[in-house]
C-alpha cells in the first residue's frame, strides 16, 4: 500500500481528535496538557503532508512551520507545567474541576 | 548468513524495543508475562549479536555498514545508518550477555515491588537504546540513542517516585548529563557545517574517513572537544561527576545495568568512535583535544579512587570506584591505547555487574541495608555471594592471571607508559591501582568478614534466580580474562584490526610484576588498616579532618551549590524583583493615572449622564445574569462550546460552498 495524502490526513484527524478528546475528558491538567500537545503534532503532521505531496521540488516551507511549531510547542509545554505547578502550590490539586474561579 | 545479519542490523535492536513497548501495554498483574517478554527479548538480541559478531572475525578490520537517507530538506540529505566493526561487535555481546544477567537477577530482586511490570519495560527499553547507541553509523542517530539512554536512566533511577532523594537524583541526573550533551550537539553541528555528513563511514565520504576528515582542519580539535564534552556528562567525569554516585538511588540492578557495566561506558565508546577526530593532525600521538582527555582521566580516576575510601554505603563505593575506572580508560584512549581502554570496558562491564549484582543480593539478604557498618560476617551466611563478590573485586583490583581486571590494567600502564608527554599519568595510575586494592579490600571486610554487625545477624543467602546469574557473571569474568592474556592476544589485535599468534613467552612481562606487587601492596594495607571493622574508620579516628572532606566528595556538590546554583538562584531572584517591582510598578503607574482619570470622569458622569442610563444598565444586569449562568468557571465546558462551534462554523462553510 503506497502512502496518500488521504491516509495522513486520516491519521492527522484521528490524532487531533483523540487530543481533543483527552483535552476535554480528563480532569488532571496535565494530561489536558498532553492533549494539546498531540493537537498540536496533529497540526505539523498536516504541515508536512501537505508539502510532501505537492509538486516537487517544493520550497520546504512545510517543514520550517514544523520546526518553529515544536520548537514554539517546547517553549509552551514549558510555560504550561509551571503554571500547573504554580496552580497546584495554590489550590492544592490539579484537578481542573475544582478550579473554578473563572465562574460568573 | 554475515551479509543477511549485516544488512539487518537494525533487528537487534528492534527487538528489545518491540518488546519493551508490549510490555508497557500489559497491566501490573501480568508479572510472569513481562519478565518472561524481557528476558526472552534479550536472549534473541544476544543470539542476534553472536550472529553479528562471529563475521567480524573472518578478516581484519572488518566493517560493513547500511545507510538510508532520513529525509531530503532542499539541498541537504540527512542519512542514518547501522555500522558492524570489531569494536560494534564486541559491544554488542557484552551488553547483551550481562543484560540477560541483571534481568535475570532482577526477577528475584524486585519481586516484591508493585510496578514490577513497569521496571521491565524500562529495563528492555534502556537495552534498545544502548543497541542503538554502539551500532549507529551516523553522530546523529548516536546522539539520538544517547539522549533515550539517558531518558531510561532517568526513568529507573527515579523508579522508587515515592522517595524524594530518587526524585531528586533523577533530576540531577538527567540535567547535569545535559550541559554535556550541549557540548556534544554543539560538536556535531559544528561537524555537520564543517563536512556536510555525519555518517562514520560512507564509502570514503563519512566524517570518520579521509575525505571527510580532510575538510575538517583545525577545527577537529574544537569538535573533538565538543563531542569529550558530552562524554565527560555520561562517563561521569570530573567536573561532571557528581551524578553517578547520586543515581545509586535506584533498584540495584539498575546500578549494575546503567551505571557501571553498560550506559557509562557509552561516553568511553563515543571517544573511542569519532578517535579520528581526536587524533586528526597528532604529533607522535599527541593531540591537544587527547592531551585534554589524559588530565581529565588522570583527575577523575584519582579524586574518585580517594573518596571511595571514605564512603559507607555499599553502593557508593563500587560508584566511585567506577567513575574511577571509567576515568582510567579515558587515560588510556588518550594516550593512544584506544584497544587497552575498549578492552578494560568490555572487562569492567562483566565484574562491576558482578559486583554491583553481588552487592544486590548482600542488601537483599540484609533486609535493605546497605550501610557497610552494619554488616560484616556474611562469609558464612551467604557463601555464593561471598565467592562470587571475591571474584569480582580480584578482578577489580587486578590480581593477575585469573581475573581480566589485572590484563587490561595492565595494557592501560603500558599504553601510559609510552606517552611522549609526560610520566606523570603512569605513576599516578600506579597509585590509582593502590587505592583500588585498598579500598575493595575495606569493603570486603567489612561486609564479608569480622562479627555480624545489625542486620547482617539476620542475614540469608539469596534465592537461586539471584545467585545463579552472579555465578554466570563470575564465569564470565574468569572466562574473559583468558582472552586477554598477552600470550594470546586475539581480542587486542582482533580490535586493532590484525591478527594474532600465540606465544607464551608474552605472558611474563615485566610490568605484570609491578602491578602485581602494587596490587598485593593496596591488599595488605587494607587488611593491616581495617583489621578491626567498627562503627569508626581507622582513617576517620586518625585523620578525621580528611576523612569527612572525602566522605562528602570533596564537597564538590556543596562547591556547586555555591557557586553555579547560587548564581541561578540570584537571577531568579533578580528576575522575580524586576518582575515585581519594575514592571508591576510601571503597570500600578498606568493603573493609578488611569484610575485619577476616571475619578475626574466619575464626578461628571454621576450628575449628568447617569438618570438615562441607569434604565438601560438594570436591563443589561438582567441579561448578564442570564448569561452568566453559563460561566461555570469549567474550562474544559468553555473549551467543548470552542470546539462545537468551530464544528458549527465549518459544516455552515461547508455549506455555503
Amino acid at each position: 500500500m503506497n502512502p496518500t495524502l488521504q491516509l495522513f490526513l486520516i491519521i492527522s484527524a484521528a490524532l487531533f481528535c483523540i487530543g481533543l478528546l483527552a483535552a476535554l475528558s480528563r480532569r488532571h491538567a496535565i494530561f489536558i496538557l498532553i492533549g494539546i500537545e498531540m493537537m498540536l503534532a496533529a497540526a505539523g503532521l498536516n504541515f508536512i503532508a501537505f508539502w510532501r505531496f505537492a509538486p516537487q521540488p517544493a520550497p520546504p516551507t512545510g517543514v520550517m512551520v514544523t520546526v518553529f511549531a515544536i520548537a514554539i510547542a517546547a517553549a509552551e509545554a514549558a510555560v504550561g507545567l509551571a503554571l500547573v505547578i504554580t496552580v497546584y502550590r495554590h489550590y492544592r490539586t490539579t484537578n481542573v474541576d475544582q478550579i473554578d474561579q473563572l465562574k460568573g | 548468513m554475515s551479509n543477511w545479519i549485516g544488512a539487518h542490523l537494525w533487528l537487534i535492536l528492534a527487538v528489545p524495543l518491540a518488546g519493551s513497548l508490549v510490555i508497557l501495554s500489559l497491566t501490573n498483574s501480568r508479572r510472569t508475562a513481562a519478565a518472561a517478554l524481557a528476558i526472552v527479548g534479550q536472549v534473541l538480541a544476544f543470539v542476534l549479536s553472536l550472529g553479528a559478531f562471529l563475521p567480524t572475525l573472518q578478516a581484519p578490520g572488518y566493517r560493513v555498514f547500511t545507510n538510508f537517507t532520513w529525509f531530503t530538506f532542499g539541498e541537504q540529505t540527512l542519512r542514518l545508518g547501522f555500522l558492524l566493526d570489531p569494536l560494534t561487535a564486541v559491544m554488542l555481546v557484552m551488553i547483551t550477555l550481562v543484560s540477560l544477567c541483571i534481568f535475570v537477577f532482577s526477577v528475584g530482586y524486585m519481586a516484591s515491588d508493585k510496578n514490577f511490570t513497569r521496571f521491565f519495560a524500562y529495563l528492555s527499553f534502556f537495552s534498545a537504546a544502548m543497541l542503538g547507541v554502539v551500532l549507529a553509523n551516523s553522530l546523529l542517530l548516536l546522539f539520538v540513542c544517547w539522549e533515550l539512554v539517558g531518558l531510561a536512566s532517568y526513568l529507573l533511577i527515579g523508579f522508587w517516585i515515592k522517595r524524594p532523594s530518587a526524585a531528586a537524583a533523577a533530576k540531577k541526573a538527567f540535567i547535569i548529563t545535559r550541559i554535556g550533551d550541549l557540548g556534544f550537539f554543539l560538536g556535531m553541528l559544528w561537524l555537520y557545517g564543517q563536512s556536510g555528513t555525519l555518517l562514520f563511514y560512507d564509502g570514503g565520504n563519512g566524517a570518520l574517513e579521509s575525505h571527510g576528515l580532510l575538510s575538517l582542519g583545525a577545527s577537529a580539535t574544537f569538535i573533538a572537544l565538543l563531542l569529550f564534552c558530552g562524554a565527560v556528562g555520561k562517563s561521569g567525569q570530573f567536573p561532571l561527576h557528581v551524578w553517578l554516585p547520586d543515581a545509586m538511588e535506584g533498584p540495584t540492578p539498575v546500578s549494575a545495568l546503567i551505571h557501571a557495566a553498560t550506559m557509562v561506558a557509552a561516553g568511553i565508546f563515543l571517544v573511542a568512535r569519532v578517535y579520528p577526530l581526536f587524533s586528526l593532525g597528532a604529533i607522535a600521538g599527541v593531540t591537544p583535544s587527547l592531551t585534554v582527555v589524559v588530565w581529565i582521566g588522570v583527575v577523575t580516576a584519582l579524586i574518585s579512587a580517594l573518596i571511595a575510601l571514605a564512603q559507607w554505603d555499599i553502593k557508593r563505593i563500587l560508584a566511585y570506584s567506577t567513575v574511577s575506572q571509567l576515568g582510567l580508560m579515558m587515560v588510556s584512549l588518550g594516550v593512544g591505547g584506544v584497544v587497552a581502554g575498549i578492552m578494560h570496558l568490555l572487562a569492567h562491564g562483566f565484574f562491576k555487574a558482578l559486583l554491583f549484582l553481588g552487592s544486590g543480593s548482600v542488601i537483599h539478604g540484609c533486609h535493605e541495608e546497605q550501610d557497610i557498618r552494619k554488616m560484616g560476617g556474611l562469609r558464612g551466611r551467604m557463601p555464593v555471594t561471598f565467592l562470587t563478590y571475591a571474584i569480582g573485586m580480584m578482578a577489580l583490583s587486578g590480581v593477575p592471571l585469573f581475573f581480566s581486571g589485572a590484563w587490561t590494567k595492565e595494557e592501560i600502564l603500558h599504553a601510559t607508559l609510552q606517552w611522549p608527554v609526560s610520566r606523570a599519568p603512569h605513576f599516578l595510575m600506579l597509585a590509582g591501582v593502590v587505592l583500588t586494592a585498598l579500598y575493595m579490600t575495606r569493603q570486603m571486610i567489612y561486609v564479608f568478614f569480622g562479627h555480624p554487625r545489625g542486620s547482617a545477624e539476620h542475614a540469608h543467602e539469596s534465592p537461586p534466580v539471584m545467585t545463579a546469574p552472579l555465578i554466570v557473571l563470575a564465569v564470565c569474568v574468569i572466562a574473559f580474562s583468558v582472552m586477554l592474556t598477552p600470550a594470546w592476544p586475539w581480542l587486542f589485535r582482533y580490535l586493532a584490526g590484525a591478527t594474532a599468534s600465540f606465544a607464551f613467552s608474552q605472558l611474563i612481562q615485566p610490568g605484570l610484576f609491578i602491578a602485581l606487587a602494587l596490587v598485593v601492596l593496596g591488599i595488605a594495607l587494607g587488611v593491616l588498616i581495617y583489621r578491626r571493622p567498627g562503627e569508626l574508620d581507622p582513617m576517620e579516628q586518625s585523620l578525621p579532618a580528611l576523612f569527612r572532606f572525602l566522605q562528602h566528595g570533596m564537597w564538590l556538590d556543596e562547591l556547586y551549590d555555591r557557586t553555579v546554583l547560587a548564581f541561578a538562584r540570584g537571577a531568579a531572584r533578580t528576575s522575580d524583583w524586576l518582575d515585581r517591582y519594575f514592571w508591576d510598578g510601571l503597570v500600578r503607574g498606568f493603573g493609578a493615572l488611569g484610575s485619577s482619570l476616571g475619578s475626574f470622569t466619575k464626578g461628571f458622569d454621576e450628575r449628568a449622564i447617569n438618570a438615562g442610563a441607569n434604565d438601560a444598565a438594570a436591563a443589561a444586569r438582567d441579561l448578564g445574569g442570564l448569561i452568566s449562568r453559563r460561566h461555570s468557571g469549567q474550562i474544559q465546558t468553555y473549551l467543548g462550546v470552542v470546539a462545537v462551534g468551530m464544528l458549527a462554523l465549518l459544516l455552515l462553510y461547508a455549506w455555503l460552498t
